[in-house]
């Protein structure tokens, strides 16, 4: 029997680890970029200026707008405000993001990645004071490649000071949605806030500061779930950002004949955010920001030739011209050809059914939940020690604790009845009683009261275990505000 | 063990140069500054493990020397500190007082709450309930001292029968068969007598026998007709709370050799403003005069 040595390698081992190389997104102009700009006004507008809005909810409620206030387990929303038990709403509010963000990606692709996510919108600030301070794509690499003279420490200290004020400001109104906005603001400025709001303002200027600061990209391409699973909600009818490449291929000079339309200028591999190439197709990092398209579009019109090389195009149009064009010569006969092929896109599939089906669904049920909301709760817990008290004349007494939670501005008295039994006699710790004898309950404004009822069964009931009961509120109109049933527990024998 | 490096000819990518039965691997290289990370996720937990308590060895209290135990009693303290001013004002009032002042009443109910089941739920029972053979309950309407606030409040402080202050609850019931006051027939009959006060004879020429006996021995303390008497603290025979039991061997065992329940006077072990809670919440339990 032989032993047959292990194989020495003859290759070295790959390294597993790349260094991150560092993208210089180049300034683009165009339609897609201006939208990104409104895009981004409007949003970074709405996150710093929202929490100062004011909305009068009465003298003893919070002003603020949009508020969470944790110390009082009270979510303000302009006209809503929700206890704790009602957070299913907001789990209902991010139902809703979650199937309107699938069906926006099933019609146009990467477009809340593209224009909308946070990472992407303040990756895209922090890329345009960069730009005014240090200049466009080839000064900034020329600038990080030079000597570290006294203009580079200019240029550094300059954006991480505005990049530092802008992460600052950025975690300063984070703080603001949980907070009083001008007290806890002035509190801030002048050191007197408390060490917690201070935690969580370095907390988010930190990761501001980090994210759209170094990570950028990466956080897209190694941090995010969303490009993992998003090819779940794209289909051959998805708007995505495209290279023609029937159009393009093969590339060549604007000079050669038989070149196709790409030019291999590489605009839109230097306008990219996340430094990939999009000629290699559909990928991973793409976030489908659509810069390549103004920056493709750009260079075609200077060249006299249709825009449109890379574009918002569907991948089933593109097999479609793909497969009309096989074999064509480049030239103007060819790029008729494939964009005759084309056709409009499909915007009703069994996908977008489903969606809109059950988007429409979870919007109605939230509705109904909201309109159906009870503001009045009375919650009764039954004393389970002692289970039920002997008393000296041979009668039988429960006693329960009684929650009554008002979720509305304003007090009420009401008056507790009880129906069960005849005879069972109620006694309330601490009620008044009303004209006709009947314990008064009063309310908090938007809290809870607590009271403890006692109810007696004289001997000649004779209740012998359990007894079906309900407590109900009445308001002053004698009408029934709210319910609660319970049991009366007596001896088995 | 890597054996061929080679580009994969439809992503352009190298392969890592592993290959189990055909498949080969691409690598796509993560990217460094994550394995630092890594690195320094390790590097935090090293610190941690220094620093602080992270063996599950006793004694291992890392170089900071803190444990939750050891921060326990400063936390006691600012908690302490800040219900100070309302133990105090606790303390100068009166349970009356606390009871007409909402805040002060909610205030001693949660406390209440704690310091009964942290003091008084052995004997009488969560909620007060109590059990047959001496411990009392404190939720119904029968009260051996008297249920009023200020009954409640001295029998708190003074115990009964514990002989740890002067004026203690509760004194000697005789016990008539074991010093040889009454035989066991007389016992029998006193008994049977006792049960016909709450309607549960069952032997009337019994209960008419013990009636003479009772009326000699036992109505001076727990009256003609079994009221009890609350200054002695002899309760009452003839209602339906029976504290060690209402059948006629417990009642005969109690006349023939005596009960004397015991509970420690808790002056001086607990501050008064918990006494006053205690007052308060036991009075609450549905039982208060």
């Amino acid at each position: 029997m032989s032993v047959i040595p292990p194989r020495a390698p003859d290759v070295e081992e790959a390294s597993l680890y790349a260094s991150h190389q560092k993208v210089y997104p180049r300034a683009v102009q165009g339609v897609v970029r201006r939208v990104k700009w409104a895009a981004l006004i409007l949003l970074l507008g709405l996150y710093y200026l929202v929490p100062w809005l004011r909305w009068d909810r009465g003298p003893n409620a919070p002003d603020q707008a949009v508020l969470v206030d944790m110390g009082h387990a009270r979510l303000f929303f302009f006209w809503f405000e929700l206890w704790p038990q009602e957070i299913y709403f907001l789990t209902g509010v991010l139902v809703l993001c979650a199937i309107g963000l699938f069906a926006v990606t099933s019609l146009f692709g990467r477009v809340w990645c593209g224009f909308t996510c946070p990472q992407t919108v303040w990756t895209d600030l922090f890329m345009w004071v960069e730009r005014r301070i240090e200049g466009d794509r080839n000064a900034r690499i020329k600038l990080d490649h030079g000597p570290r003279d006294r203009a580079w420490w200019r240029a550094k200290v300059i954006k991480h000071g505005a990049w530092l004020a802008i992460a600052m400001a950025t975690g300063g109104a984070w703080i603001m949605y949980f907070n009083d906005t001008p007290s806890t603001s002035w509190a801030m400025l002048t050191g007197q806030a408390s060490l917690t709001v201070y935690g969580f303002f370095a907390l988010f200027t930190a990761t501001t500061y980090v994210l759209a600061g170094a990570a950028r990209e990466q956080v897209c391409t190694y941090m995010c779930p969303w490009p993992r699973f998003q090819g779940a909600m794209l289909d051959e009818n998805s708007l995505v950002v495209t290279y023609r490449d029937w159009r393009g291929e093969p590339r060549g000079k604007p000079t050669d004949p038989d070149a196709g339309d790409c030019v291999d200028c590489k605009a839109c591999v230097h306008v990219c955010p996340t430094g990939i190439d999009i000629r290699d197709g559909q990928q991973l990092e793409c976030i489908g920001c659509g810069l390549c398209v103004d920056a493709c579009d750009d260079v075609m019109k200077r060249l006299n030739r249709p825009t449109g090389l890379v574009a918002f195009e569907t991948l089933k149009n593109l097999a479609a011209s793909e497969a009309a064009t096989k074999g064509m010569a480049p030239g103007p006969a060819r790029l008729e050809r494939g964009m005759s092929v084309r056709v409009a896109q499909k915007i009703i599939r069994p996908r977008m059914l489903v969606y809109v089906g059950v988007l429409g669904a979870a919007i109605l049920l939230m509705m109904g939940a909201w309109l159906m909301r009870q503001t009045l709760t009375l919650t009764v817990l039954r004393d389970r020690a002692p289970l039920y008290v002997q008393l000296a004349d041979g009668g039988v007494r429960n006693a329960y604790t009684l929650k009554l939670a008002n979720k509305l501005r304003g007090e009420l008295a009401l008056s507790l009845v009880l129906e069960g039994p005849q005879g069972l006699r109620l006694l309330v710790q601490d009620a008044g009683l009303d004209a006709q004898g009947r314990p008064v309950l009063t309310t908090r404004e938007d809290g809870i009261t607590q009271w403890r009822a006692l109810i007696t069964a004289p001997e000649g009931l004779r209740l012998r275990g359990s007894t079906a009961i309900t407590f109900r509120l009445l308001d002053a109109q004698g009408t029934s505000v709210a319910r609660q049933s319970s049991v009366f527990l007596g001896p088995e024998r | 063990m890597p054996t061929k490096i080679e580009k994969d000819s439809i992503t352009g990518q190298m392969t890592t140069g592993h290959e189990w039965d055909g498949i080969k691997e691409l690598n796509t290289p993560m990217p460094r500054w994550w394995l630092y990370t890594f690195y320094a996720c390790i590097g935090f937990a090293l610190v941690w493990v220094v620093l602080y308590p992270a063996l599950p060895i006793t004694g291992a209290t890392g170089l900071l020397g803190w444990t939750a135990r050891g921060a326990l009693p400063a936390q006691q303290a600012a908690e302490r500190a800040r219900i100070e001013p309302m133990l105090a004002r606790l303390r100068a009032a009166t349970p009356e007082q606390i009871a007409a002042d909402p805040e002060l009443r909610g205030f001693a109910l949660a406390g209440g709450r704690v310091a009964f089941a942290n003091n008084c739920a052995g004997c009488h029972g969560a909620g007060g309930q109590g059990a047959v053979g001496g411990f009392p309950s404190l939720a119904d309407d029968d009260w051996i001292y008297g249920g009023s606030f200020e009954a409640i409040q001295h029998t708190i402080r003074h115990g009964v029968r514990a002989n740890e202050s002067d004026e203690q609850r509760g004194i000697a019931m005789p016990a008539f068969q074991a010093t040889g006051m009454l035989n066991a027939t007389q016992v029998s009959d006193t008994a049977e007598f006792v049960l016909s006060l709450s309607g549960r004879s069952t032997d009337a020429a019994a209960a008419t026998r013990g009636e003479a006996l009772y009326a000699e021995n036992c109505a001076s303390c727990h009256a003609e007709r079994g009221e009890g008497n609350r200054e002695l603290g002899a309760p009452r025979l003839n209602d339906r709370i029976w504290l060690y039991g209402g059948d006629k061997a417990a009642v005969m065992r109690s006349i023939a050799y005596s009960r004397a329940g015991v509970m420690p006077s808790w002056q001086g072990r607990l501050d008064p403003a918990m006494i006053n809670m205690l007052t308060i919440y036991v009075h609450a339990l549905g039982g208060g005069e």
